[in-house]
């Protein structure tokens, strides 16, 4: 238990958050549920490294040419929404993850099954980041998107979402919207999840496909479900529990998907609104 | 090819139908729907192994896999009906991939041949190879369309089934036992994908934890392309993908592999005509 080791975790535990919390945007905001959410986390990562491997840009205009991509190609992942519901925006999702990573998969520009090695670590005043460096850096990233969602629940914007969530014929009846705040959601969601990509490329040094395969789209759906989905703190603490629960309980590495699947299933049968919700229930009563 | 086709789309068929009977009546997107595709599969190899009939295998995982499919609906499903539409989704995908890792555990995750000699004739022309699981799949794709119909049209159980796609409640109020009619519905679903997931084993040679990934998303391109909830529609349509599949695969220079070319299509049916091919429920 040293402390790289620690900072290690955190900051997955970091970039985790910064997942669940953009998914929440998607799910708990704006009502739109999307089960590709790993595509965009991964369009993110891919971006960036390709930037900065295969055409050598700085590590700091990769970064926000890589958010800002993953944003815009959220927003064109976002079209379909605006077209389907519900259920069938959710298969569009799947499909979109699955086309996604067959891409990367084989398209040899994005290195194939192999995927992209030798991903710089980003450097500030001439100074790489080591491990204590990251993680200052991701906790950054973390703070002003914590700050970022928490304002962005508060803004005229949340309620637009609100709108759209609960009805969509009753919200464009009184001159809300609807396609316009669900690309917002999608587009802020993506780059988000890509600035998480970004994080986790830079400090992974090497990325595969199958990094963001749909099986991650499930583990961040299961951090905001767990948590509490629509609240902020609720992302937070699922994300964290999800990063830690596999380091505490080593031996159930093994059996981590049915864990995984096991708690989805039970916290939907018992307590719908995740754990928040199921603590302020409590506290109201 | 055309055979190939024919046999893929066979057992998109049986997923989708049983898929499609679900949706029609409970609306919900039944992921675990793969779990039973797998856990047929394995049963009828397990059974297999142990007794060396083949038959037995068959009847035995059919029958168990469609009273999981009960308890998937009495013991989870039900309880959760009232509640938001993402909460039964949201559970059926932790079911599927709860499931999924408890058959790696239980199975090991390596892959297992399935080797048998089902004793019908190989019809072997100048120009063509038709092998026996082929047959068998053609074969029992058809008897169990048939029965299907024969069920769904003649009998009080398949109409009072359809009346319950129709409208719930109604067919409630008209004094129709719903609770036994969608456990009926669950049990004949899952029966089909055990039966899909086995001639695929047959077929393939190889059973494994994961090999219900993959028809699990391609049996929703089916619905969704068939219009939900229609029966018909399912069947066209699962035929339809195994062509479109086997020729844009077989036209040299395509980039993608046929997965990806199975989502790009249903992505561009869920854009453009969100109500599938032959319409069906209209949402």
């Amino acid at each position: 238990m040293t402390l790289d080791y620690l900072m290690t975790l955190s900051i997955f535990a970091g970039i985790n958050i910064m997942l669940a919390l953009s998914l929440n945007i998607l799910i708990g905001f704006a009502g739109q549920v999307s089960l590709g959410h790993a595509a965009f986390f991964g369009i993110g990562a891919y971006t960036s490294a390709v930037l900065t491997v295969n055409l050598g840009l700085n590590y700091w205009f990769a970064l926000p040419l890589s958010v800002l991509i993953s944003g815009f190609i959220g927003f064109l992942l976002g079209l379909p929404s605006l077209r389907v519901k519900h259920d069938f925006l959710v298969l569009a999702t799947i499909g979109i993850n699955f086309v996604v990573v067959s891409i990367f998969n084989y398209v040899q520009f994005f290195g194939g099954p192999y995927g992209i090695v030798g991903i710089p670590r980003p450097s500030l005043f001439g100074k790489t980041f080591d491990t204590f460096g990251y993680f200052i850096y991701t906790m950054v990233w973390l703070i002003l998107s914590v700050v970022f969602v928490i304002y962005l629940s508060k803004v005229y914007l949340r309620y637009g979402f609100e709108a759209v969530k609960e009805d969509e014929e009753a919200a464009e009846s009184i001159g809300v919207s609807v396609p316009r705040y669900k690309m917002y959601a999608f587009t802020i969601s993506g780059a988000m999840a890509g600035l998480a990509g970004n994080l986790w490329a830079h400090y992974m040094g090497v990325i595969f496909p199958e990094n963001f395969a749909f099986p991650v789209s499930i583990t961040i759906l299961t951090m905001v479900v767990l948590g509490g989905v629509g609240t902020i703190t609720g992302p937070i603490i699922g994300a964290v529990i999800i990063t830690l629960l596999p380091e505490i309980l080593r031996f159930v590495q093994n059996y981590r998907m049915l864990i995984y699947g096991t708690i989805i299933v039970l916290v939907m049968l018992f307590m719908p609104e995740g754990l928040m919700g199921y603590i302020r229930k409590v506290i109201k009563r | 090819m055309i055979l190939n086709s024919m046999v893929l789309g066979s057992v998109y068929v049986l997923m989708a139908v049983g898929l499609t009977l679900i949706y029609g009546v409970l609306k919900i997107l039944h992921i675990a729907h793969a779990g039973v595709y797998t856990l047929g599969a394995l049963i009828a190899l397990w059974i297999f192994e142990k007794t060396g009939n083949i038959t037995i295998a068959f009847i035995l995982s059919l029958i168990l896999s469609g009273m999981v499919g009960v308890l998937m609906y009495s013991g989870i499903y039900k309880k959760v009906l009232k509640k938001s539409r993402i909460v039964p989704l949201v559970i059926s995908i932790g079911m599927f991939v709860a499931l999924q890792d408890l058959f790696r555990l239980i199975w090991g995750p390596y892959k297992k041949s399935f080797q048998v000699d089902l004793g019908i004739p190989e019809i072997i022309t100048e120009d063509m190879v038709v092998t026996q699981s082929q047959i068998l799949i053609l074969i029992v794709t058809a008897i169990s369309l048939l029965v299907m119909y024969f069920l769904m049209v003649k009998t009080k159980w398949g109409k009072a089934l359809r009346a319950c796609s129709d409208d719930l409640d109604m067919t409630a109020s008209l004094g129709v036992n719903i609770e036994r009619t969608i456990s009926f519905g669950f049990f004949f679903g899952s029966v089909l994908a055990a039966l899909a997931g086995i001639l695929v084993g047959i077929y393939d040679n190889s059973v494994y934890p994961t090999m219900g990934e993959v028809p699990s998303y391609k049996a929703f391109i089916v619905i969704v392309l068939g219009g939900f909830g229609s029966l018909r529609g399912a069947v066209l349509a699962g035929f339809i993908l195994a062509f479109a599949e086997n020729f844009l695969v077989a036209w040299k220079g395509f980039l993608l592999p046929r997965d990806a070319i199975a989502f790009l299509i249903m992505i561009a049916i869920l854009m453009f005509k969100p109500e599938g091919l032959f319409g069906g429920i209209s949402r």
